[in-house]
């Protein structure tokens, strides 16, 4: 049976892959976000998990507001990021997992989450990085991967509760998968940023380790904040957290135990937080 | 139609992207959405005002173009990170943006960053 091994949280931002390209991890602006890496990146050696799902949002890539999906599940055979209008050099493919992404949509559309489904999905810099961060180097050439994408462009989003169900629904169809396979499920984004608006630069560390605090083995203490308070307390870009809490519902309801976490902040506008949870028996 | 800015207060200096916005918007960010194809800046920096009158941009929207002025083009129902395709063309990141939105030196725009981090 297919196993959701643990999970990871990380930022996303743009900066991070200017930063990489430029070389600038033992930069004193930046070591302190790089210096977190390493403890996640032994865990995946050693764990080597064969598929990674990552929970993501789009950024106006692959999505325009003509056809605006909430939850979009990829199911390709390979995946393409693009330089997004910034003259970046994209990275090489990702590989896909057709086969489990397609268990994945039927389960959830049994479970009663009406997902949309791609054939095609361009991913940008909220899946593309989180991969160069923890396979750096582009390593990723042993781990398949099925990015799920979760709308923060348009409002509504989904509710936090409600994308928690929907990551438990998606860890309920990874282990009814009869292959034999390790899973590592990734939420990306977050945490407190505004990008726009007269408030732009607003960051709330307190709220920020609260959450990082709380979604460990008190998730349940997080959904009652609708996405308004979500703005309110983290800024327009701090509802990303809903990616966050997707990866954590998909953990499954057993205890989970901490076993790295880095807050660093600020990394451009935003506050950054890592942390890497892995499941235990029950 | 639901405006989530009218049912309850106002969060200041802060627009949600909603369907009213979206609305609104809809033919300034396809424009902006277009800026992910390199030949499309090509096109658009040949031509600024052709580009903005080929997605039938409003007379607003191409003033707040033509300004770089992002707290405008918010307002004129911009998203922000369809936006960030344009503004990109300058060569200004995130915190270029942040800093001319608040109003504020790009030096002070970071110093206020750090501070609140410490």
């Amino acid at each position: 049976m297919a196993r959701v091994i643990g999970g990871i949280t990380t930022s996303h931002i743009p900066a991070i892959w200017i930063a990489i390209v430029n070389e600038l991890q033992e930069d004193p602006y930046w070591k302190p976000f790089f210096d977190g890496y390493p403890p996640v990146r032994q865990w995946l050696s050693a764990r080597k998990p064969d598929v990674a799902v990552v929970f993501y949002n789009d950024h106006g890539l692959n999505f325009f507001v003509d056809n605006m999906p909430t939850f979009a599940v990829g199911a390709a055979f390979e995946y393409h990021n693009a330089d997004e209008g910034w003259g970046l050099k994209p990275m090489p493919a990702f590989e896909g997992d057709p086969e489990l992404s397609w268990h994945v949509i039927n389960s959830l559309v049994e479970d009663e989450f009406d997902i949309t489904t791609c054939q095609e999905m361009l991913v940008d810099h909220g899946f593309a990085i989180p991969m160069t961060l923890l396979w750096p180097g582009h390593s990723w050439s042993g781990v398949k991967v099925i990015p799920i994408c979760i709308n923060t462009v348009q409002h509504p989003y989904p509710t936090p509760a409600r994308c928690y169900r929907f990551g438990q629904a998606v860890g309920r169809a990874i282990e009814s998968c009869d292959k034999d396979l390790d899973v590592v499920v990734i939420g990306t984004g977050g945490m407190s940023h505004q990008l726009d608006g007269a408030r732009a630069g607003f960051i709330n560390k307190e709220f920020d380790l609260m959450c990082m605090e709380k979604i460990v083995n008190e998730p349940e203490e997080l959904l009652h904040y609708t996405i308004r308070e979500l703005v309110r307390l983290a800024g327009t870009q701090g509802p990303e957290f809903i990616q966050w809490l997707a990866m954590r519902g998909a953990l499954g309801t057993h205890p989970v135990k901490k076993l790295h976490s880095n807050y660093h902040i600020p990394i451009s506008n935003t506050g950054a937080g890592l942390l890497l949870l892995e499941t235990t028996a029950a | 139609m639901t405006n989530t800015e009218t049912d309850e207060p106002r969060i200041p200096g802060t627009t949600l992207f909603d369907g009213e916005m979206a609305m609104k918007g809809y033919a300034l960010n396809k424009m902006c959405f277009s800026f992910n194809d390199a030949r499309a800046r090509e096109e658009f920096l040949a031509d600024e005002e052709a580009y903005c009158d080929k997605f039938g941009l409003t007379d607003a929207q191409k003033a707040a173009i033509r300004d770089r002025d992002v707290l405008e083009l918010i307002a004129q129902g911009g998203n922000i990170y369809y936006l960030a395709k344009f503004t990109g063309m300058f060569g200004w990141n995130m915190q270029d943006i942040g800093a001319q939105q608040a109003g504020m030196p790009l030096e002070e725009f970071k110093a206020m960053l750090v501070r609140a981090g410490g």
